[in-house]
């Protein structure tokens, strides 16, 4: 197999040709932040929170979708990265309507955790506060619209590796958002299976288990990567 | 060493950072001798005084009384930190805003069905303050000098915050300690 060397943050790093720079990054140990990206399933590169600086591009790559290339100098932590990565939450959190305190995902959510880790004491832009719904029409699961970001993991995770393809992304701009089937209740698609898989897929506290109070919708989405490798390394004999 | 005046001041908020201030328990008692409480829900001061040095205001700006108050905290004070979630992001003060203007607003919560029986719309603009058409976070209405998100804060978090402003300090804050919810 053919092998590339690059330098992230000054440290010598060899990755499989073909391999991403978020891939490479986090086998050398090093920690880009992401939203969008999910082990098991294909990258949409939605969120850009992934973004790195590469020397000689002049405009900044998401390190999800940039291949590793031979003697690339990739930085990871750099003011101008810090800058945009705290933009982005910002801008997330604009868009949607983030109420933590009264959120199924407060404490267990990964926007949450990254706009504290990247220093978001406050937002600096205007909140939209768009008129979302809550549908709650599915027998097991809900999905609050107000909390989606469109990371897209849920209509990858059902279409990949369930095979139902449930979900898909209607509209444009703010208004965009997700949809079950051709934009029925959820709980009238025929197409879903009830596997919980988006659930577990999602990053934030958009889609939960009915009955789930504020703070208490966990979730174990190594299940989910476990399922994809076993199936490929054919664990099981079907 | 003077005492440093601290305010505390409660806007649109349901008044649990005061509750959570309080629970600083016998820490409030090591913060007496060092501060004069100027102005607080918790003493008994009728006008917010000049020359405040410290102003942690709980609460979003929701009204048009809490639009006047935070340009008096602003042109009374040398420091002012948002203090809890709804002064820092507008939070649940803020869930009305998808709802439409005050006027849907008061619509939905007064006169639809599920508002109960004797529906009817508050008028005494002499008691009541009239609603702004969108809540907003305190650092939209008046400059901000430091935030302390949570909802509420958690004691240690208001702690740490209240030690480094007393000495003199700019707060540097760790990702658990700026944590929303
Ligand atoms: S989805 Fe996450 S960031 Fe949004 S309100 Fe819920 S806990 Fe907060
Ligand atoms: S429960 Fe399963 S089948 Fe239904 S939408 Fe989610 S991932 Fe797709
Ligand atoms: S529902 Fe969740 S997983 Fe799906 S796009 Fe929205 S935030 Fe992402
Ligand atoms: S993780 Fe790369 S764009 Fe979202």
């Amino acid at each position: 197999m053919a092998v590339v060397t690059l330098t992230i943050d000054d440290k010598p790093v060899s990755a499989r040709a073909g391999e991403s720079v978020l891939a490479a990054a986090r086998e050398a140990g090093i920690r880009i932040p992401t939203l969008c990206h999910l082990d098991g399933v294909s990258e949409a590169a939605a969120c850009r929170l992934c973004l790195v600086q590469v020397e000689g591009r002049g405009r900044l790559q998401a390190a999800c979708v940039t291949e590793t290339a031979e003697g690339m100098i990739v930085r990871t932590q750099t003011d101008t990265l810090r800058e945009y990565r705290r933009m982005i939450l910002e801008l997330l959190f604009t868009e949607g309507n983030h109420v933590c305190a009264v959120c199924v995902a407060n404490g267990n959510c990964e926007l949450q955790s990254l706009a504290a880790e990247q220093g978001m004491d406050h937002v600096r832009y205007p909140y939209l506060n768009p008129a979302r719904t809550v549908d709650v029409s599915h027998k097991q699961y809900a999905i609050d619209h107000n909390r989606c970001i469109l990371c897209t993991r849920c209509v990858r995770t059902c279409d990949e590796i369930e095979g139902a393809h449930t979900w898909d992304v209607a509209g444009r701009g703010t208004l965009s958002h997700i949809v079950a089937d051709m934009g029925q209740p959820w709980g009238d698609s025929v197409t879903c299976t009830s596997c919980g898989k988006c659930v577990q897929a999602c990053p934030t506290g958009a889609l939960f288990r009915q009955g789930s109070t504020v703070a208490e919708m966990t979730r174990d989405r190594e299940k989910l990567a476990d399922l994809v490798t076993a199936r490929r390394d054919k664990k099981w004999t079907v | 060493m003077d005492r440093v005046k601290l305010a505390t001041v409660w806007l649109g908020g349901c008044s649990g950072c005061h509750m959570s201030f309080l629970d600083m328990d016998e820490w409030l008692i090591d913060l007496a001798p060092k501060i004069d409480l100027v102005y607080s829900p918790l003493a008994d001061a009728k006008e917010y005084p000049d020359g405040v040095d410290v102003a942690l205001v709980e609460g979003a700006v929701a009204n048009e009384e809490n639009r006047h108050m935070a340009k008096v905290i602003r042109r009374r004070s040398k420091v002012v930190v948002s203090f809890g979630d709804c002064a820092v992001s507008g939070n649940v003060t803020a869930m009305r805003n998808p709802l439409g203007k005050s006027l849907e607003v008061l619509r939905t919560s007064y006169l639809l069905e599920s508002a109960g029986t004797n529906t009817r719309l508050p008028d005494d603009r002499e008691i009541v303050p009239a609603l702004l058409d969108k809540v907003l976070p305190l650092h939209d209405e008046i400059p901000v000098d430091h935030y302390l998100p949570g909802c509420p804060p958690p004691a240690a978090r208001i702690k740490a915050i209240v030690e480094d402003l007393l000495a003199a300090r700019t707060p540097v804050r760790s990702a658990d300690q700026i944590r929303f919810g």
